[in-house]
């Protein structure tokens, strides 16, 4: 059995691709589209790999990183499964992708401004949590009311001291919308600001998309006397040594002995093999 | 002296049911105005119906911002309408679990208009929460509790700072003391009044219970059918009813 190249057919991929355009016309705002059932189940990608079918060509480079690994289970089967179905080259170097599918994590290595990032996205209304109803999100962003954000943060630094979110962290996009950046660290929220490369996010099961196009301002959101921050670890990567990389924190035996790396493999692994050549 | 609120013959109807129908009055600074009847009579229409929650079906809502000039409500789009029920109006409900965020704590329920409104400095903001948690006499140390383990009472009176922190000019009031025990509705009356007259604000209430009418306010608008049977100083209408309806509303009041 043959499938059509890179799995969708061609009037879903211009359906996508339409969205993603009025997407990356409105930084930040959710494109309603119309999500196609994916070989895989909702909360695995399938907003990310829709965004990825409708995006490559047969010149493209195709990375996936989970957790910022490439070696992981939704990596793996991402990027076998791209292979498989529009046989474009993949990579595990961020430099030499094109296109990078990501889960929770931006890479370390700076992007260029020929390279996307595809983000899965669970959720996509950062104010979900706190307004249950759809059509109340939808005029709150519409009037740009986003005071109930803050609320969140209130409560975070009255209950544990300092803005605890460290996930998923809000912000604000070219002055306007407020956007989840979807479960990625808030160590890697600043990468946003002005990036040179196009960032696209897919929410499959809620079936919105939305974008952040290059050089456009993220904020992220705090108090005047709780300014934002960034995750810090008192160790470095044990296998790179790297001091300025986001740190797993890994269990290696049953006595609770631990190790930190850094959680971007390839990153790991470029520095790694520097420091043998 | 301007009023603050003028109401022209303003209907609701739903269907072919009618909620309130060709009710006029005007509202002054300072001034707490009744709004009284059974229940079914239209009062909860007439009040949501002024407060633009719901639109009416003919007649106008004219409000006098501080600039001097008149607002008609009912040509204000959907962001200047939540500006203004922001930013200058309050609501307090009748069930203070629809009035309240309960999953977040008390203080982000008090700081979460001044958030709306821009305020942005953390320590600012808790420090006016815990200023109004002391107005309306709720332990400051509680700050941080969620409102879902506090009293009847004590959410009610949440509810009230969570509204009246911004200082607004206009807060619409539904039965906010219904439902609660005879010593809790005394306090939560006694704060009202005191907070009513400390701030200078105009308030519309509306009731079932004529004491609560007789204790606040100056002016009183007895409802039945969704019609206006009579308006008037409080006391006069309590004292001298002059339409059958009041009449019999005054006489069914229990006197121990």
């Amino acid at each position: 059995m043959t499938y059509n190249f890179a799995f969708l057919d061609e009037d879903t991929k211009r359906m996508l691709r339409r969205a993603l355009l009025k997407a990356v016309a409105i930084p930040g705002y959710q494109v309603p589209f119309g999500s196609r059932e994916m070989p895989l189940p909702y909360g695995w990608g399938t907003g990310g790999i829709q965004v990825t079918a409708a995006l490559l060509g047969p010149d493209d480079v195709l990375k996936v990183i989970d957790q910022g690994a490439d070696d992981t289970t939704n990596a793996v089967n991402i990027r076998r499964f791209f292979a498989r179905v529009a046989g474009v080259a993949t990579t595990e170097r961020t430099t030499e992708a094109t296109l990078i599918q990501t889960r929770h994590r931006i890479p370390e290595t700076s992007l260029r401004e020929d390279q996307i990032l595809v983000f899965q996205v669970p959720e996509p209304e950062p104010l979900r949590e706190l307004e249950p109803r759809e059509a109340e999100t939808r005029t709150l962003h519409a009037l740009a009311d986003y005071g109930l954000m803050h609320v969140k943060l209130y409560e975070d630094i009255a209950q544990y001291g300092h803005i605890a979110t460290s996930y998923d962290y809000p912000v604000r996009v070219d002055g306007r919308f407020l956007t989840s950046p979807s479960p990625i660290p808030k160590f890697d929220n600043p990468k946003l600001d002005r990036s040179p490369a196009l960032m696209l996010f897919g929410a499959g099961r809620e079936k919105r998309l939305y974008a952040i196009p290059p050089y456009t301002t993220v904020e992220s959101l705090a108090f005047e006397d709780h300014p934002f921050e960034i995750q810090r670890w008192e160790h470095q990567c044990e296998l790179c040594g790297s001091g300025e990389s986001y740190l797993d924190e890994v269990i290696v035996d049953d006595r609770g002995t631990r190790m930190f790396v850094c959680s971007d493999t390839d990153f790991c692994g470029q520095r790694r093999a520097q420091v043998q050549a | 002296m301007s009023a603050l609120l003028q109401v022209r013959n303003l209907s609701r109807h739903y269907g072919q049911r009618i909620g309130c129908a060709e009710v006029s009055f005007d509202l002054h600074p300072g001034e707490l105005l009744c709004i009284v009847g059974e229940s079914g009579s239209g009062k909860s229409t007439l009040l949501n119906t002024v407060a633009a929650q719901l639109a009416p079906t003919s007649g106008s809502v004219r409000y006098r911002q501080r600039d001097g000039g008149w607002l008609d409500i009912g040509s204000l789009n959907e962001a200047d309408r939540r500006r203004l029920a922001r930013e200058e109006w309050g609501y307090v409900t009748q069930n203070p679990r629809d009035g309240l965020r309960l999953n977040v704590s008390a203080g982000a329920n008090v700081a979460e208009r001044l958030m709306a409104l821009g305020m942005r400095n953390y320590n600012q903001l808790r420090g006016v929460a815990r200023n109004w948690l002391e107005r309306v006499e709720i332990d400051p140390e509680r700050i941080d509790d969620a409102p879902s383990g506090f009293s009847g009472g004590m959410q009610q009176r949440l509810q009230i700072a969570r509204t009246l922190v911004t200082q607004p000019r206009l807060v619409f009031m539904d039965e906010p003391t219904a439902g609660l025990d005879v010593s809790v509705q005394a306090r939560i009356l006694d704060l009202l009044r005191r907070l009513v007259n400390e701030l200078g604000l105009a308030a519309v209430m509306v009731t079932h219970d004529l004491a609560v009418a007789r204790l606040l306010a100056a002016r009183t608008i007895v409802m039945q059918g969704g019609r206006v049977v009579e308006t008037g100083l409080t006391d006069q209408i309590l004292d001298d009813p002059q339409h059958p309806y009041t009449q019999l509303l005054v006489s069914s009041v229990l006197t121990t």
